[in-house]
C-alpha cells in the first residue's frame, strides 16, 4: 500500500487525518500540567494539598460519584473492550501513546473501580486488571486525565455511547477532592468568582476596551454602534467569552455581534459581574462550581432586567448554556418566552438573515477561501435552532451568506465526527503545549487537504478556545497564526449596515455601474 | 447424584443471573443522571430515543460507523447467538411453538456463524496491537468460554449425539420441580457446566453491556434541555439548601 501511494504524488504528501499510528507505550508519560497552589484550591472549596488519608478519601469520593452519576456507574461496568474507540481520539492519533486510546484512558480509573467496588476485582484483581489506588496510579491519572479534552468523539463511536469525558471529569473531581488540582483550570475559576471572568479583566479595563471598539466601529461605518456594559433595561444580555474582549481573532467576532445587534435595532449589554461565557467548572467535573458560575449569569440577567440571554462564540460554554443552564440555574421563566433561552449568537444572526433583515456584500470577504471547524462541544454536545443538526447548518449558512468561497473539510473530520482543536477541556495552557500541538494533528491534516484541493486559506470557528489554540499551533503545521477567524468576523466584514459608509459606497458603485451600462 | 448436582447448579445459576441482573438494573435505575448529555445525532423526542436505541440493539449502528470489522464479527456473533438461543427454547416448553420449530434449521447454521464471529473477535485481540493492549485475561477467558459452549454444542449435534429427549425432560423437570434424570454424557455435562458458569458470571462482568446500553445517558436521553428542565433529586436538594453566593 505504501508503495502505491508513492506514485500518487499529491495524496502521499498529506497523510490521512485518520491515519492510525503505531502504538508507542509511555510516549506521553511524563507530561503533566502544573499543580494548583493551595489558594487556588481553597477558593473552590478543595483541600490545598494532598491530604493525609488521600487513598481512603479518593475511594470515598469515587463511591459518592458512582451514586450521583449514572453515566459513570454504567460506563465503568459496560465496556466490552471491543476496541472500536481505540483509534478515535485525536490525542492518540497525534501521539501513539496507547493510554490516550479512550478505552485505555477509562481503564486507568476502571481498574481502581473494579478493585474497590466489584466482586471480581476484590477477589480476582489480576484476572480483570484491577489495581490498588497507589501514588503511581494517582500520578498516572493526573497525567492522562489532563490529556483528554472531553471532546466526546469516542462516545459517538462506542456501541454503548461510553463517554470518556464523563470519566475524565470524575477523575478530575476525585483528584481535586484529595487536594491535587490543576492550576490552569482552578486558578481561572477563582478569577471568575473574584473578578467575573477567566482573564481577570476588571470592569474599568473592559469599559475602555469597549470604548476603543466603539470608536473603531464609528470610524469604519460612520455609525454610532454602541457596546455597553452593565446597562439596565436592555433587551439582551450578551454572555461571551472574555477572550472576545482581548484576543485576536475573537475581538473581530465581538464587533460582528455588535453590528448585528445594531442593525437589528435591539438593545444589548454585557455584564461585568458575569463577564464570562466559559465555565471551567465543567472541565473539572464539579457540578457545584459549574452551578456557581452559571448562577452568576442568572443573577446578572435578573438584575439588569433583560428579556433575553444570548451567548457569544464559545464551544464548551455553549454546551453548558444549551444543555445544562436550565438545569443549573433555571428555570428562566423571567425571560421572554418567545425566544429560546439561552440563545446562541448564530441562532440570532441566522434568524435575522431568514427575516431578510441583514444585507451582506460577500465580495468584502473575497480574500478568504474558507472552511469551518466544528467545535466539538457545539457539534457533539449541543444544538442550534429547532432541528437536529442545526449546530452544523446554522454557522455554515452564515458563512455561505457572507463569503463567496466556502469549502468543507473531509466528511469524516467534520460535524459529529469533528476533531477537537487539541486545546479544549482545560488543556489550553503552555505547560501542556506538547500534547496540544500533537493533538491538533488530525484537524491540521484535514485542513492541509482542503488547502491542496480547494486552495483554502482560512478556517473559521465558533469557540474561543479553538481560536486561541489554533493561533498557537497552526504555525507548527505550515499555516499563519492568523489563518483562524471568527464566524462573526466574516459577518462583520460583509455586513452592509443601513446608513453606513459601506451602504453609500455600494450604492455609488451600483449607480456607477448602471451609468456605465447606459453609456455602453 | 449427577442429576441432583446439575439441578442445584442450574437453580443457583438462575438465581444468580436473575438476582444479579435485578440488582444491577435497580442500581442503574436509582442512580440519577443529573445532566443532559445525549451525543449527536440526538433525537429531540422520546419516540426518537426509542428508535435510536432500537437501531443500536438491532443494527449496532454506532459500531457500524466506527469499525466495520468489529461490527461484522460482533453482529454475526450476536445475531447467531439469538438464533441459537431461540433454537434452545424447545428444551424448555411443551408444545414447541411454530416459530421455534421454524428456527431450528437456521439455529444449526447459526452455531457455526457464532463460532466464526467469536473467532474473528478473538483474532483481533491477538492481531491488532491496539486491541491487544486493552485486553485483560478476563477478556480472553470470556471468549474462550463462549467458544467452548458453542463447540461443545456443535459436537453434540454433529459428533457425539446426546439424548435430547432426556435433556428436555430434565429441564422441564427443573421448572416443575419434579426432577428427571440427566444423561451422563460427558460433552453434554461440559456444555451445561459452561452455560451455568456463564450465567453466574454474567451479572459480575462486562456482559452487563447488554443492560448498560439502555441506561447509557448519551444514548437514552432526548435532546430537549431548553424546553424541559431536567433536575436530579440530589441537585434539587443542593438547590433548596442554598441560593447564589
Ligand atoms: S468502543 Fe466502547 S465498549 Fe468498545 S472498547 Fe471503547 S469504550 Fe469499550
Ligand atoms: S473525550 Fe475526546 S479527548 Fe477524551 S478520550 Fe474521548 S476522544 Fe479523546
Ligand atoms: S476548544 Fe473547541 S475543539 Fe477543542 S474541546 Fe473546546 S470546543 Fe472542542
Amino acid at each position: 500500500m505504501a508503495d502505491m501511494s508513492d506514485y500518487i504524488m499529491d495524496e502521499s504528501e498529506i497523510p490521512d487525518p485518520l491515519e492510525r499510528p503505531e502504538i508507542m507505550p509511555g510516549s506521553m508519560e511524563g507530561l503533566k500540567p502544573f499543580i494548583a497552589k493551595p489558594d487556588h484550591q481553597s477558593a473552590l472549596g478543595f483541600p490545598g494539598e494532598l491530604v493525609d488519608n488521600w487513598q481512603e478519601k479518593a475511594i470515598g469520593k469515587m463511591g459518592e460519584l458512582l451514586g450521583k452519576y449514572r453515566s459513570l456507574q454504567v460506563y465503568l461496568d459496560s465496556c466490552v473492550k471491543c476496541g472500536a474507540c481505540t483509534d478515535k481520539c485525536h490525542y492518540f492519533l497525534g501521539t501513539g501513546d496507547p493510554k490516550n486510546m479512550p478505552v485505555a484512558r477509562q481503564d486507568l480509573l476502571r481498574s481502581v473501580y473494579r478493585r474497590y467496588f466489584t466482586f471480581s476485582g476484590k477477589y480476582f484483581p489480576k484476572l480483570v486488571g484491577a489495581r490498588d489506588m497507589t501514588k503511581e496510579v494517582l500520578d498516572e491519572w493526573y497525567s492522562y486525565f489532563h490529556q483528554c479534552s472531553q471532546c466526546r468523539r469516542c462516545s459517538v463511536y462506542c456501541p454503548y455511547g461510553i463517554d470518556t469525558a464523563e470519566v475524565s471529569m470524575a477523575a478530575r473531581e476525585i483528584m481535586d477532592s484529595v487536594g491535587v488540582g490543576q492550576k490552569y483550570c482552578n486558578e481561572i475559576i477563582g478569577k471568575v468568582y473574584k473578578i467575573g471572568n477567566n482573564l481577570g479583566l476588571p470592569k474599568k479595563a473592559i469599559q475602555s476596551t469597549l470604548e476603543g471598539l466603539e470608536e473603531e466601529l464609528e470610524e469604519e461605518t460612520g455609525l454610532k454602534i454602541r457596546m455597553p456594559i452593565d446597562e439596565p433595561g436592555c433587551e439582551v444580555l450578551l454572555i461571551t467569552p472574555s477572550a472576545d474582549l482581548f484576543a485576536e481573532p475573537h475581538i473581530q467576532g465581538l464587533m460582528g455581534y455588535a453590528k448585528v445587534f445594531h442593525e437589528a435595532g435591539i438593545s444589548w449589554t454585557l455584564s461585568s459581574y458575569a463577564s464570562e461565557a466559559a465555565n471551567f467548572g465543567m472541565f473539572i467535573g464539579s457540578y457545584e462550581n459549574m452551578r456557581e458560575v452559571s448562577l452568576r449569569i442568572r443573577k446578572a440577567a435578573e438584575e439588569l432586567g433583560v428579556k433575553r440571554i444570548i451567548f457569544g462564540e464559545c464551544g464548551h460554554a455553549w454546551r453548558v448554556a444549551y444543555s445544562f443552564l436550565n438545569t443549573l440555574a433555571g428555570p428562566f421563566d423571567f425571560l421572554d418566552p418567545r425566544y429560546p433561552s439561552p440563545q446562541h449568537i448564530c441562532e440570532f444572526t441566522y434568524d435575522l438573515m431568514q427575516e431578510g433583515k441583514l444585507k451582506f456584500d460577500k465580495s468584502k470577504n473575497d480574500q478568504y477561501r474558507l472552511t469551518f471547524h466544528d467545535s466539538c462541544n457545539v457539534a457533539r454536545a449541543s444544538r442550534m435552532g429547532d432541528k437536529p443538526g442545526g449546530q452544523f447548518e446554522l454557522p455554515r449558512a452564515i458563512l455561505r451568506a457572507t463569503c463567496n468561497h466556502f469549502f468543507d473539510m473531509a466528511e469524516d473530520t467534520i460535524k459529529e465526527a469533528t476533531f477537537c482543536c487539541g486545546g479544549g477541556g482545560g488543556l489550553l495552557t503552555d505547560d501542556l503545549m506538547d500534547i496540544r500541538i500533537k493533538g491538533a494533528q488530525p484537524r491540521m491534516r484535514a485542513l492541509q487537504q482542503v488547502r491542496e484541493e480547494h486552495g483554502v486559506t482560512h478556517m473559521a470557528a465558533i469557540c474561543a478556545i479553538c481560536k486561541a489554540q489554533f493561533t498557537k499551533v497552526m504555525p507548527h503545521y505550515g499555516f499563519d497564526m492568523d489563518s483562524i477567524l471568527s464566524v462573526h468576523q466574516m459577518v462583520a466584514n460583509a455586513i452592509v449596515m443601513t446608513g453606513s459608509i459601506q451602504a453609500k459606497e455600494l450604492e455609488e458603485n451600483a449607480n456607477a455601474a448602471a451609468a456605465e451600462g447606459q453609456a455602453a | 447424584m449427577l442429576t441432583g448436582l446439575y439441578a442445584i447448579l442450574f437453580y443457583v445459576a438462575t438465581a444468580v443471573l436473575v438476582g444479579g441482573l435485578a440488582y444491577r438494573i435497580r442500581l442503574y435505575w436509582n442512580t440519577p443522571a443529573p445532566l443532559k448529555i445525549p451525543t449527536t445525532p440526538a433525537p429531540t423526542t422520546e419516540a426518537g430515543v426509542a428508535l435510536r436505541l432500537a437501531r443500536e440493539v438491532v443494527l449496532f449502528e454506532s459500531l457500524f460507523k466506527s469499525n466495520k470489522w468489529i461490527w461484522l464479527f460482533g453482529w454475526i456473533f450476536h445475531a447467531a447467538l439469538l438464533l441459537v438461543v431461540l433454537r434452545h427454547v424447545r428444551y424448555f416448553i411443551n408444545p414447541v411453538p411454530d416459530i421455534i420449530v421454524f428456527v431450528q434449521e437456521f439455529g444449526i447454521y447459526a452455531g457455526f456463524a457464532m463460532i466464526a464471529g467469536l473467532a474473528g473477535l478473538w483474532a483481533r485481540r491477538f492481531l491488532v496491537p491496539r486491541v491487544r493492549y486493552i485486553s485483560a485475561p478476563s477478556d480472553h477467558l470470556m471468549l474462550a468460554l463462549l467458544m467452548a459452549i458453542g463447540l461443545s454444542g456443535l459436537t453434540m449435534k454433529f459428533v457425539a449425539h446426546t439424548d435430547i429427549v432426556a435433556v428436555k425432560a430434565f429441564f422441564i423437570g427443573l421448572m416443575t420441580f419434579s426432577w428427571q434424570p440427566l444423561p451422563a454424557d460427558p460433552v453434554l455435562l461440559v456444555h451445561l457446566t459452561l452455560v451455568a458458569l456463564l450465567m453466574i458470571i454474567f451479572p459480575f462482568s462486562k456482559l452487563l453491556h447488554g443492560v448498560g446500553l439502555f441506561f447509557s445517558p448519551t444514548r437514552n436521553q432526548a435532546d430537549n434541555p431548553r424546553e424541559k428542565r431536567h433536575l436530579a433529586p440530589w441537585a434539587a436538594k443542593l438547590e433548596a439548601g442554598e441560593g447564589p453566593k
